[in-house]
């Protein structure tokens, strides 16, 4: 059996946690191996052991027959291995080929070989029909072009060992496609793959091989023909998985919130939304789709309260909002679920309880004439604690120390506990393992059926078409279309997406 | 409230880490100018705690860099950096001592309740200038309160000259404040002490700083402005009003330091005012980790530092000077915090 790389009874600690607990892998030459797990299962962690960002406590690597030293200092470049973060580590000022030749720039004598380096690298795009144009800033790219700039990176260090962090969160139905081609085109050229994700789907769709993690152990590894996504499931979460929510709703009441023309100038000439309407009534979601930077999280801001816009209104009950601060639009019966948890949805450093109280501090149930009511806070606390299911159930316990998953039930909590009259969902269950998602999926709905308005805005199409009444799709800047469920499906959804009016 | 503890004694560790080493460096520099450094320390203990007039002189010190150390502390935990404690300490003692010599026939208690509470009005208002251009332009407050040190130190060397608030004289300064606005020295402890009851003021604010960040709902938002300025406006919480909050409560401290200089120890406003008690504050809300009680042991250390410092100056060969490099090596050890925390928490790691 020829593997290319065998990692061996890996085990790495943090304090408090094992992330990898006696982890034993094998990849095939010339194979898509995916490696698949919930959120904090310990993917990322191996492989960056794998690319020497990490160093595991006991545990071999060997490579093509070799062992890896395993020392500081080691770097995974320097044997083949190459990574696509999620994040990409492109620098926006300079043109996709001097991104790709950074730290690696061909010279003849002291003067760089930039002719040379062109031929190499559009050798590779020929090879791999990985298209992108060299001399164009990133600046001006988009996510998915961006991303294709990462790949011709690893690929022009000759790597032929490419780890791929969550690669399709990204990217539009479409493009997915195109990249799984590309990762074929790769193994088909003899290099190797290993494709991190939590997508099913996408791993029946292009891999060889699937290894699952879950609490930082392997619990399964197999062929994928031999499985299918519900086993896959099941092995990740550990437990047989009741089906989905859906959406199942369908009579709608007068209008909650009206979003009318809204524009946003953010520079002159950068114009993030062009004319923005929307309408939720009352007991509907209204799903709201698009790749990321499309607007979405401007109009975010604008609904929180965060930015003003350039022209246009937020209506609430027929209370224009436009102009009031977010405790004000709180006040008028709006409730917010942020895109990033970490930043703007809790304070890592407050407690359980206190990040269960923010905002509401000046309440009048939980504060006596300027002094927090410590009782009343602890009785709520205690209420919200049981109703979400937020583990551990440590009222002391700080933000950072719970889990995705738990921290975006803590902030689902806060905001819920206000019985709003329309909540803003924007990325709920982005990194949330699926047990939390399934819950925060239920809660969404629940305010649905309970004749409040749901905004769910988000860039995962399965979640928007399980979850909503109406499906809009923005494109840049603008909601281009307005779908029912029943004629929405994901391809329709993906042109929209791409800016292929039908 | 187990763990609360926990984290509480692990965070003690490290800024003693930084004074033990602190400690050593000083040693090493104290053998370079050929003394012995058991012996200066010996001079230093004595000259800040041993005694009752040590004591009581190592507590006049440390009055002052307690609510100095407040004023940035609370800052600090609403993510602002004070530094305009010194110009807010300087227009608190010019207000004390012109209400001080100027306004007669009031009752002790109420004449110095009157001088202290004006005082620190004024230092809220100078610290509410920075506060409204950071809240309202995003003016950055470093800068500002900077600048309004020096209009401070300028603008009350100016009015001192002028003849309705100069005393007849060579030197620029205010009439002494009238017995009735003085702060009652503390010679049950030491006789010829300047300590006086502004100390346990000074430590009732620690207190009432404690209450209010801990209990109250506008310490809640203080907080979570600090840690987190994006989240807490998301979540409806007014970040203006936390800042303007925090620099004026800071500047209301400030102001209430240079009148305990002024009733208590000065009893006049003199220009240049005694110089140094506002940026020190500084170093002591970092040593007390910006906690209120913290910042009381740190000002306690720092004043037994100044203290016993004046006894080696007098009773050895080493320089009054030697001492404040002291000081600032404990302020560079403990700015090197997070390394050392880094250290001790990997140490801590490794053993589990």
């Amino acid at each position: 059996m020829d593997f290319i790389l065998e990692i061996r009874d890996v085990t790495k600690t943090f304090p408090g946690t094992v992330a990898n607990d006696d982890v034993s892998l094998n990849v095939r030459r010339g194979e898509v191996h995916a490696l698949v797990g919930e959120n904090g299962a310990g993917k990322t962690t191996l492989m960056n052991i794998l690319y020497g960002l990490v160093r595991p406590d006991s545990g071999r690597i060997v490579l093509r027959g070799a062992d890896l030293p395993l020392k500081q200092g080691f770097l995974g470049t320097d044997y083949g291995i190459g990574m696509i973060h999620q994040h990409f580590m492109l620098i926006r000022e300079f043109t996709v080929l001097e991104n790709i030749i950074l730290g690696a720039e061909p010279t003849r004598g002291p003067v760089l070989d930039r002719a040379g380096a062109r031929r190499k690298v559009e050798d590779l795009i020929a090879r791999y029909g990985i298209e992108v144009d060299l001399e164009r800033k990133v600046r001006d790219l988009s996510v998915g072009e961006a991303q294709r700039v990462e790949m011709l990176k690893v690929l022009y260090r000759n790597a032929d060992i490419i780890i791929m962090d969550e690669p399709t969160g990204v990217l539009t139905p479409q493009e997915a496609c195109g990249l799984f081609a590309t990762m074929r085109g790769l193994v088909a050229d003899g290099r190797t793959v290993i494709f991190i994700t939590h997508k099913l789907g996408e791993v029946m769709d292009v891999s060889d091989t699937v290894t699952v993690m879950r609490h930082g152990r392997v619990v399964g590894d197999m062929p994928v023909g031999e499985t299918d996504v519900a086993r896959l499931a099941e092995l990740m979460v550990g437990r047989r998985l009741d089906a989905p929510p859906r959406r199942s709703g369908s009579s709608f009441g007068a209008p909650v919130l009206r979003v009318d023309h809204v524009r946003l100038e953010a520079r002159p000439g950068v114009k993030p939304l062009e004319d923005v309407c929307l309408e939720v009534r009352e007991g509907e979601v209204l799903g709201l789709c698009g790749v990321e930077g499309n607007g979405q999280f401007e109009l975010f801001e604008i609904l929180i309260g965060l930015r003003r816009p350039s022209a246009g209104s937020v209506v609430v009950r027929g209370v224009d909002v436009t102009r009031r601060s977010p405790a004000a639009r709180r006040e008028a019966g709006l409730a917010f679920i942020p895109p990033d948890r970490t930043t703007m949805g809790l304070i890592a450093e407050f407690s359980l309880r206190e990040n269960l109280l923010l905002g509401r501090q000046g309440d009048r149930r939980f504060s006596r004439m300027g002094f927090l009511d410590g009782e009343a806070i602890a009785e709520e606390t205690s209420r919200l604690v049981g109703e979400f299911g937020i583990a551990p159930p440590d009222p002391d316990a700080r933000g950072y120390s719970f889990s995705g998953g738990n921290q975006q039930k803590i902030v689902v909590a806060r905001e819920l506990a206000r019985d709003p009259e329309v909540l803003v969902a924007c990325q709920p269950t982005r990194g949330v393992d699926i047990g939390a998602t399934r819950l925060i999926h239920t809660f969404i709905l629940g305010q649905a059926d309970g004749g409040k308005g749901v905004l769910l805005i988000s860039a995962d199409l399965a979640e928007v078409l399980s979850l909503s009444d109406r499906i809009g799709v923005m494109y840049r800047g603008a909601v281009v279309g307005v779908l029912d469920r029943g004629d929405a499906t994901e391809e329709k959804l993906g042109l929209m997406m791409a800016g292929v009016a039908d | 409230m187990k763990a609360n503890v926990r984290t509480s004694l692990t965070d003690l560790v490290p800024p003693l880490v930084a004074l033990v080493l602190a400690g050593v460096v000083s040693s090493v520099i104290v053998l370079l100018t050929g003394e012995s450094p058991l012996r200066i320390a010996h001079v230093m203990l004595s000259g800040s705690v041993g005694g009752a007039g040590s004591i009581a002189g190592t507590l006049e010190e440390a009055t002052p860099l307690i609510f100095t150390g407040l004023c940035v502390a609370i800052a600090m935990r609403a993510g602002l950096f004070n530094i305009g404690g010194e110009g807010q300490l300087v227009v608190g003692a010019f207000v004390a001592a012109w209400i001080g010599y100027r306004v007669g026939g009031l009752d002790p208690a109420l004449h110095v309740a009157l001088c202290i509470a004006l005082a620190g009005a004024a230092g809220a208002l100078w610290a509410l200038i920075p506060g409204l251009l950071k809240a309202r332009f995003g003016a950055h407050e470093v800068i500002n309160t900077i600048m309004l040190n020096y209009i401070a130190f300028i603008l009350t060397n100016y009015l001192i000259g002028l003849p309705y608030f100069r005393k007849p004289g060579q030197i620029p300064q205010t009439e002494d404040v009238l017995a009735s606005a003085l702060l009652p020295r503390m010679t049950f402890l030491y006789k010829y002490t300047r300590l006086n009851l502004g100390f346990v003021l000074a430590v009732v604010c620690a207190l009432l700083v404690f209450i209010l960040l801990r209990k109250t709902g506008l310490g809640f938002e203080i907080r979570s402005v600090g840690y987190n300025p994006l989240a807490s406006r998301a979540a409806g919480i007014s970040v203006v009003r936390s800042t303007l909050m925090a620099m004026a409560i800071g500047g209301f401290l400030a102001g209430m330091a240079g009148s305990e200089r002024v009733l208590g120890v000065h009893r006049h406003f003199i220009s240049p005012f005694p110089f140094g008690y506002g940026f020190a504050g500084i170093a002591v809300a970092l040593l007390g980790r910006n906690r209120p009680l913290g910042v009381v042991v740190a000002a306690l250390f720092f004043g037994a530092l100044a203290n016993g410092g004046a006894q080696v100056d007098i009773a050895t060969t080493v320089p009054r000077e030697l001492v404040t490099v002291i000081q600032a090596i404990v302020i560079i050890f403990v700015a090197c915090e997070y390394p050392i925390r880094h250290l001790v928490l990997r140490r801590r790691g490794a053993e589990t």
